[in-house]
């Protein structure tokens, strides 16, 4: 058996989950555009995205519920490991491992992100005790089968869009900006997305995803937002796709931060103890 | 203590909550398989179509609360209802693990660790004995006794291993398809090392990565894993040498390119001799629009081992062991449908260059519901030159339908 399986994708995602790797990035010009709508919008993105600088690290259980248009569901559980970036030079650190289903149990994911350049990603398939360096070119591609793509667990980095101020609108009975954003970056599934930022806490409350013809693809809903210690989080998103039908839920609980995890828990020779 | 093992896998208590100190996971993995041989056998002891078999292997593991403790337990049993030798147990891994919050960590016990890169062939992993009654593709391996240390440093990786306990390889049995003839004598095996089995073999690795390069650079001495064979009166011995070897595995990761390497040179089986594999996996992502990616796969694998033949005091016997990969090329295509079921298929065929023998392979596999997966595979022979070893299966292409279910 050759290494790899549809999980070696995943581990593009291993960058960062929404909302969890957002430390802190510096103004890029080139980011925040010239037009007063371009720069309005990008100051809306930076103080959501300064909101959360300085969480050190964290972990969290996650549960992905795949859903077709049938109805049928599929899960998948994984624990997520961060260790926010030392510095602006360079991106945060994650692991994701696979709990279930049960014939993935063990498999790891683990990603370096980096500013400009490609992230490092490796794979690590329990069965052959097997660590791999792959490819983290697959920006549009879908999360284990599901109907995140690897590029929407990066959305919170800032310099990767530039942006426009859209108005104001009230989700929920909360009162949001709208801003649109466009990726700077290659390879992007999109064309551009809509995002509604809360006034008072500066969390994102929901997502539309345009393709690249510029049709509604996607709505991402986040809901259940905790506080902890100052940092928010979304304890559950729901990924709608408008043009298949299918969707997909993300439960996270048990959120812990600054637990005391380290760069040698992230590198390549965690994998093989890992269980 | 093994009846008590299986009682508490087979009631699926997946994760244990724990009511001492630290973490359980307990599960276990039961497969049912069976295998078809459409042509009937090139030796008249051998099944002739169908070999039905199944598997059990328990996993127990426990880990302490601040993770620097970990106990792994994992038997695995194969019942075969027509090759004896097949019908097997092995204790996969049975060790504790110690790490240190500074990332060192001690293991000792029995374990399995895999070095390389390549694809087609897995050349310079040898900590552990490959369990060749499994199957012919050598990526089935016996629990090795060792203690290993681990030190995860700024500069990369360096691990120590004391390895001894050697286990010697197992083979089909006269009953067995993919088997060479005369027959692979396994109770008629020579350790020709001072010390046996009992004899400790030292292994070190130096591993690390630098912008789009994984490395890792290793050396092994001890008893070799791949025995040669001296011909007995009646069967096949295998001879198990010291040697030493060093080896370099690399991989450049660009793009939707990765390209990898594995090379090695062994000492202690007639000439020393260098043997390499080297080639390229590319990845077309999304293919024509939907979730499925394509990967495709071009490895050359070189052997200059001594093909010679040499006279020892229990009779005629090869330098070295043999090998397929003298001088092939292997070419391969996979493809992940990426979807909720986790389906792949993968086809790889390869071509030795001066005989033109040729092998081919295709494996198939999918999730049924959340707890299953069913695996089709097949490997078919073509062309064998009587001079290539592969020869010995040319009646012996198969079909393998196993259906595996996950507690």
């Amino acid at each position: 058996m050759l290494i790899s399986s549809s999980f070696a994708r995943a581990a593009f995602a291993a960058s960062a989950l929404f909302s969890i790797a957002t430390a802190y990035a510096q103004n890029d010009p080139a980011a925040r555009g010239t037009t007063e709508s371009a720069q309005k919008g990008y100051d809306i993105a930076a103080r959501s995205d300064r909101a959360d600088a300085g969480y050190g690290d964290s972990r969290v259980e996650a549960r992905m519920v795949l859903r077709n248009k049938a109805g049928q569901e599929t899960a998948r559980e994984f624990s997520f490991a961060t260790l926010e970036k030392e510095n602006e030079t360079v991106g945060d650190k994650s692991l994701i491992v696979f709990q279930s289903p049960r014939d993935v149990e063990g498999t790891a994911l683990l990603s370096h992100a980096k500013i400009l350049e490609a992230d490092d990603q490796w794979l690590y398939l329990p069965a052959l005790k097997r660590g791999k360096r792959i490819s983290s070119t697959n920006k549009s591609g879908a999360f284990v089968g599901s109907e995140f793509a690897f590029e929407d667990f990066t959305i919170t980095e800032l310099n990767k869009f530039t942006y426009d101020y859209v108005g104001e609108e009230k989700i929920d009975g909360a009162m949001t900006d709208v801003i649109d954003r466009f990726p700077r970056y290659e390879r992007s599934g999109y064309s551009k997305q809509r995002a509604w930022i809360d006034q008072q806490d500066f969390y994102t409350r929901k997502l539309e995803f345009y393709d690249r013809k510029g049709d509604l693809l996607k709505t991402l809903t986040l809901g259940d937002y905790r506080n902890y210690d100052g940092a928010w989080r979304a304890q559950s998103l729901t990924m709608v796709n408008h043009q298949t039908g299918k969707e997909t839920v993300l439960a996270y609980t048990e959120y812990r931060f600054k637990t005391g995890l380290g760069p040698n828990d992230f590198e390549q020779g965690v994998l093989t103890r890992l269980r | 203590m093994k009846r008590c093992v299986f009682i508490v896998a087979a009631a699926a208590p997946m994760h244990l909550a724990s009511a001492a100190a630290g973490e359980w996971d307990i599960g276990a993995e039961v497969a049912g398989e069976v295998r078809y041989f459409p042509t009937s056998p090139l030796f008249p002891e051998q099944l002739e179509r169908w070999q039905p078999s199944a598997t059990f292997q328990p996993d127990i593991r426990w880990e302490s609360d601040d993770r620097r403790h970990q106990f792994v337990l994992t038997p695995f049993a194969r019942v075969d209802a027509q090759d004896e030798a097949r019908t097997h147990v092995d204790l996969r891994e049975a060790y504790y693990r110690y790490t240190a919050d500074n990332g060192w960590s001690v293991l000792a016990g029995a374990a399995k660790v895999f070095w390389g890169r390549t694809e087609s062939r897995h050349l310079v992993d040898i900590i552990n004995q490959t369990d060749a009654a499994e199957d012919i593709d050598e990526e089935d391996k016996l629990g090795q006794p060792m203690i290993n240390v681990t030190a995860p440093t700024s500069v990369g990786t360096f691990d120590v291993f004391l390895l001894s306990g050697f286990r010697t390889r197992t083979f089909p049995g006269e009953d067995g398809r993919l088997r060479f003839d005369p027959v692979v004598d396994t109770d008629a095996e020579i350790i020709s090392r001072k010390g046996g089995r009992g004899a400790v073999d030292i292994a070190g690795r130096y591993s690390h990565y630098v912008g789009g390069w994984d490395f890792g650079l290793s050396i092994f001495h001890g008893t070799s894993r791949e025995p040669r064979f001296a011909l007995g009166p009646d069967s096949i011995r295998p001879v198990y040498d010291k040697i030493t070897q060093g080896s370099l595995d690399l991989q450049y990761t660009k793009d939707a390119w990765l390209w990898k390497f594995e090379g090695l040179v062994r000492e202690g089986q007639g000439d020393t001799f260098f043997a390499g594999v080297g080639g390229f996996e590319y990845t077309l992502y999304q293919l024509f629009g939907s979730n499925a990616d394509l990967g495709l796969l071009v490895e050359y694998q070189y052997d200059g081992r001594d093909e010679g033949v040499v006279m020892e005091s229990y009779g005629p016997a090869l330098a070295a062991p043999v090998t397929a990969a003298d001088n092939d090329v292997f070419a391969g295509a996979r493809l992940g449908f990426n979807d909720a079921q986790d389906a792949s298929a993968l086809v790889g065929v390869s071509v030795d260059a001066e005989d033109q023998s040729m092998g081919m392979f295709i494996e198939a596999s999918r999730r049924i519901g959340s707890n299953w997966t069913a695996e089709l595979e097949t490997r078919l022979f073509f062309n064998a030159d009587p001079g290539n070893i592969a020869s010995a299966f040319r009646r012996d292409d198969f079909l393998t339908l196993r259906l595996t279910r996950y507690y």
